[in-house]
């Protein structure tokens, strides 16, 4: 039975080519990626397709009301919300990636040496992996951020430093149930050396979940980077940002300028969204139980 | 295992843990490259003041005397001073937290009841259309920035329909007092609680429409994750022969499904509750500036503008102990309510 | 009039892959006072007619044809309420009693629950010295009923299910493979229980097993069940003595006889088939040793035959 599950997921792998076959998760994961698609390929073409400069100022009338002209309305420096909102996922985009490469080239390792090795070892990773995993996600990023001052890498290492522990922990529970699988008992009292256990019997296993979650870190990292811009910890306000246009829209509420926060926000929304489903998706695809 | 040696072991687990989570939080603040005190002036001070600032702190001792004042500092209630003003950082958090801790209770409260509520619909109506689009709805609040939807809230109910007030804890000049009798005061900062003491239903009603906007805001963000909790446990335990033996017996459906599956489906839910304290508090900072709600998150934000980084410690490791006694004290109440840890 | 009456019965259990028919025109009928065992292998679909009794078929399944008619009431017309009113009436005991009680309930509030849910008059003093007699009446001290299941072993935990089946004098109880979990004394001591107490409540019993030495002890009749028919159906004593169906006889060879302990066992080849695709015509044909030319190519009916119905071709 457990070796089987273990040959279960890896199995899964090739499988993925036809989502829409594979019932309502392969639906999730596909509509999930046609957003983040749509997202990162505006972000991308901005330059060409965006109608004006999203950092010119008076552009248009001061916080104009959408119209044909100005199809997202303007705000209050008289910028265009629309050229603003095509060109602002660039560094949130950015931020995401970096943090999310950061993770995953220190969260795995880490976690597949501590918990392959053992003993003191896993205990002390484990209960530091634990200590900040326990600790409020965001009051940590904000304390980083605030120390290391602004910037796409510094921001992208604040928001690393939380989300280390949740691949430390699904590589760890991967590997110590890999570890007791028949299979892999069996290389082992063969001889295998370590190193290639690790490489081909763990490895395999511990990618799908390790992708699922990094999906879904893509989004709460995006989440986090808008949050830290909410909070005064954004980078420079020159860089057209979903973030800043939030932080300085809620100033212009009052007056009833909606469209100001409502489509940066949306755009949040969406593109988190997009990697919350294909992660979804993913997970519950790759989960052996879902079959019967 | 008695309850007492599960309590006692589960307090010793906590000690090393606590002491890893103030070294981090010195770590950042002291040792990242970005020092503190010139981050303050911006580098625009004398070299004099800056030094005599630094003393005023503390902060011109060697790292491991300023790691042993921080930490003595903490066992004994003193988070340091503040950049900004001298006074103890300790103090001022203090006063801050009952406005925090009180959006965190019905933040909770509606998260809780709101995803139990769609998760037991959900399961109980399970694959179909029904069940999807709660869940549908349960993954989107995973995505949506607590902020943003706090000023879509904020835009739609107060500044259009003007049904609540758009930020702030109560009308100012009417805080409510507690109950004084004689020469005993007693207030708990917690302004739904301190009307009723004070016996001001309308206070109390004030206190409650200011306390909607934010805490559902909160609540509704955070409801997602109760809602597929609910929903997994309730397929599970309504699967299990208990539930079909009290079906067998003609007990009510409404007994069956909520005395007898949910009650069983309930540990992992308040487990879920201690795991979810850390992101409410986060979700609190956010909301708080959204509602300028004045709580330890305002605070926090002020203090980042003003560059005061003894308070942005202070308020760090603050969160950090809160966050650990919660799951201490949930861990806890688990074991109590389990009567198969009980015995 | 039969206490208990089903007809041509047939439940279905759509899947993704195809229709499971679990239970397929099923009829039976059981007067008052008598004990009906239902025999068969797991799988035959026993458990899925018994739930169907007190219309508790788990979803996905449903009962498409056919009807249950207890003291004369067709059941499969009762509004959701009546339905519940008649779980009251007829008890029911499940095969795992470590698994059957509520963990978080204190074994005396089942009882309450149960006695209150439908007798509203009753108090809560009332039901709990009620409770207090039924326990002491199956060996259980009064005491106990505030301690919780995971404090009871497994045969007191059964049993506790006992006790609840018949806390409301129901006139029909159904037991699916009461002591199917429980160690051989504790069986025997269940099953001895059992016996008593349907001469003191003057009970009419369905008892559901794979073992068919119980029935031999509990039973006036036995229908023996397989892929969702019935294929024998008839007194106890003569189809022990005598048993028609190729597939009976294999269960009695199969089993350890006391009677005969120097005869050898002989196991039925083969497993029972896939219900989602199962054999043409008789569906026992591939397991029988005495399949014959009509087998494969059309199912028997169930027909009278020395007293007793039997549905094989043999007996055309």
């Amino acid at each position: 039975m457990q070796t089987e599950r273990g040959r279960i997921i890896v199995q899964l792998i090739p499988q993925f080519v036809r989502l829409s076959k594979r019932g309502m998760a392969g639906w999730t994961v596909l509509i999930g990626s046609v957003i983040v698609v749509a997202v990162v390929g505006m972000t991308l073409l901005a330059p060409w397709i965006a109608p004006h400069n999203p950092i010119a100022i008076n552009v248009g009338p001061i916080m104009a009301a959408p119209s044909s002209e100005f199809p997202l309305g303007t705000n209050h420096l008289g910028q265009d919300m629309l050229s603003r909102v095509i060109w602002g996922g660039s560094m949130v985009l950015q931020v995401a990636l970096i943090s999310v490469a950061m993770c995953v080239a220190v969260g795995v390792p880490i976690g597949l040496l501590a918990s392959y090795a053992g003993g003191n070892t896993d205990k002390g990773t484990s209960l530091v992996m634990d200590s900040i995993y326990a600790f409020p996600g965001l009051v940590l990023a904000i304390a980083i951020a605030a120390m290391l001052g602004r910037g796409v890498l510094n921001m992208s290492l604040a928001i690393a430093v939380v989300y280390v522990p949740s691949y430390y922990r699904i590589v760890r529970s991967q590997v110590l149930t890999i570890k007791e699988l028949s299979y892999v008992e069996a290389a082992r009292a063969l001889g295998a050396k370590s190193r290639s256990i690790i490489l081909r019997y763990v490895m395999p296993n511990v990618v799908p979940s390790v992708v699922s979650v990094a999906t879904i870190n893509f989004a709460d990292a995006i989440l986090t980077a808008a949050g830290l811009t909410f909070v005064g910890l954004g980078l420079s306000v020159a860089v057209p940002d979903w973030g800043w246009d939030l932080t300085y829209g809620r100033q212009l509420l009052p007056a009833g300028a909606w469209w100001v926060i409502a489509f940066p926000g949306l755009m949040i929304v969406l593109l988190a969204l997009g990697f919350t489903l294909i992660g979804e998706g993913l997970s519950e695809l790759w989960s052996p139980r879902l079959e019967q | 295992m008695s309850l007492r040696s599960y309590v006692i072991a589960r307090v010793l687990l906590t000690i090393p843990m606590l002491l890893l989570l103030l070294t981090l939080v010195f770590l950042i603040t002291r040792v990242l490259p970005g020092d503190p005190v010139l981050l303050h002036f911006e580098k625009q001070a004398k070299p004099e003041a800056v030094e005599e600032f630094r003393q005023r702190l503390g902060l011109d001792k060697s790292l491991p005397e300023q790691y042993v004042d921080y930490l003595t500092g903490v066992l004994r209630g003193d988070l340091g001073k503040s950049m900004q003003d001298f006074s103890p950082v300790a103090q001022q958090i203090f006063s801050a937290f009952p406005a925090t801790l009180e959006l965190a209770i019905f933040g909770m409260i509606i998260a809780v009841v709101l995803g139990i509520f769609l998760g037991v619909r959900s399961s109980r109506s399970y694959n179909t259309g029904e069940d999807h689009v709660i869940r549908t709805f349960g993954i989107a609040t995973y995505a949506i920035p607590v902020f943003f939807l706090g000023m879509v809230l904020q835009l739609v109910f107060s500044i259009q329909l003007h049904w609540f007030p758009s930020g702030g804890r109560i009308y100012p000049g009417s805080e409510p007092l507690g109950l004084n009798l004689g020469g005993f005061h007693l207030a708990t900062g917690l302004y739904t609680v301190d009307s009723l003491l004070e016996g001001n239903l309308s206070k109390f009603v004030q206190a409650l429409r200011y306390l909607f906007l934010p805490s559902f805001a909160l609540g509704l963000v955070l409801c997602g994750i109760f809602i597929r909790l609910t929903r997994t446990s309730m397929l599970e335990t309504l699967r299990l022969d208990f539930v079909t033996a009290a079906r067998a017996r003609g007990l009510k459906e409404r007994t069956v499904v909520y005395t007898y599956a949910l009650r069983n489906a309930f540990l992992p839910i308040l487990t879920m509750m201690g795991l979810q304290f850390a992101a409410l508090l986060a979700g609190a900072i956010l909301t708080e500036t959204t509602f300028s709600w004045p709580g330890l998150g305002r605070y926090l934000v002020d203090r980042i503008a003003f560059r005061d980084y003894t308070a942005i410690q202070g308020a760090v490791v603050f969160f950090g102990l809160l966050v650990a006694l919660v799951s201490l004290m949930v861990d806890i109440l688990y074991a109590y309510l389990d009567p198969r840890i009980r015995l | 009039m039969p206490l208990l009456e089903i007809n041509s019965l047939t439940v279905d259990y759509p899947t993704r892959v195809g229709t499971v028919r679990a239970v397929d025109r099923v009829s039976i009928s059981v007067e008052k006072g008598q004990t009906l065992g239902i025999v068969g292998e797991s799988g035959c679909g026993k458990s899925t007619l018994g739930l169907a009794v007190i219309r508790l078929v788990p979803s996905p399944g449903i009962m498409t044809e056919g009807s249950i008619m207890i003291d004369g009431t067709d059941i499969m017309r009762l509004s959701n309420n009546e339905v519940r009113e008649l779980r009251g009436k007829v008890g029911f005991i499940f095969q795992d009693p470590m698994t059957s009680l509520n963990p978080v309930k204190r074994i005396g509030d089942h009882f309450v629950e149960f006695i209150r849910t439908h007798e509203k008059e009753v108090s809560r003093q009332e039901a709990l010295e009620k409770t207090g007699k039924i326990l002491e009446s199956l060996g259980i001290l009064r005491e106990r009923t505030t301690d919780y299941p995971h404090q009871f072993s497994g045969g007191m935990r059964q049993r506790v299910m006992i006790g609840l089946g018949l806390a409301l004098n129901p006139k029909l109880l159904i037991a699916d493979e009461p002591t199917t979990s429980l160690d051989v004394i504790v069986e025997a001591q269940i099953l001895e229980l059992m016996n008593k107490l349907k001469k003191d409540y003057d009970l009419t019993l369905i008892l559901i097993t794979h073992n068919i030495g119980i029935v031999a002890e509990m039973s006036d009749l036995i229908a023996v069940m397989y892929a969702g028919r019935v294929v024998e159906f008839g007194p106890t004593e003569q189809i022990f003595e005598n048993p028609l169906h190729p597939y009976t006889k294999g269960l009695l060879e199969s089993a350890p006889n006391i009677l005969h302990p120097e005869r050898s066992m002989h196991p039925i080849p083969g497993s029972p088939p896939d219900l989602i695709s199962p054999p043409p015509g008789c569906k026992f044909h591939p397991r029988c040793p005495h399949a014959f030319e009509p087998c494969p190519l059309r199912e028997p009916f169930l027909v009278m035959k020395e007293r007793r119905f039997v549905a094989c071709h043999l007996y055309d």
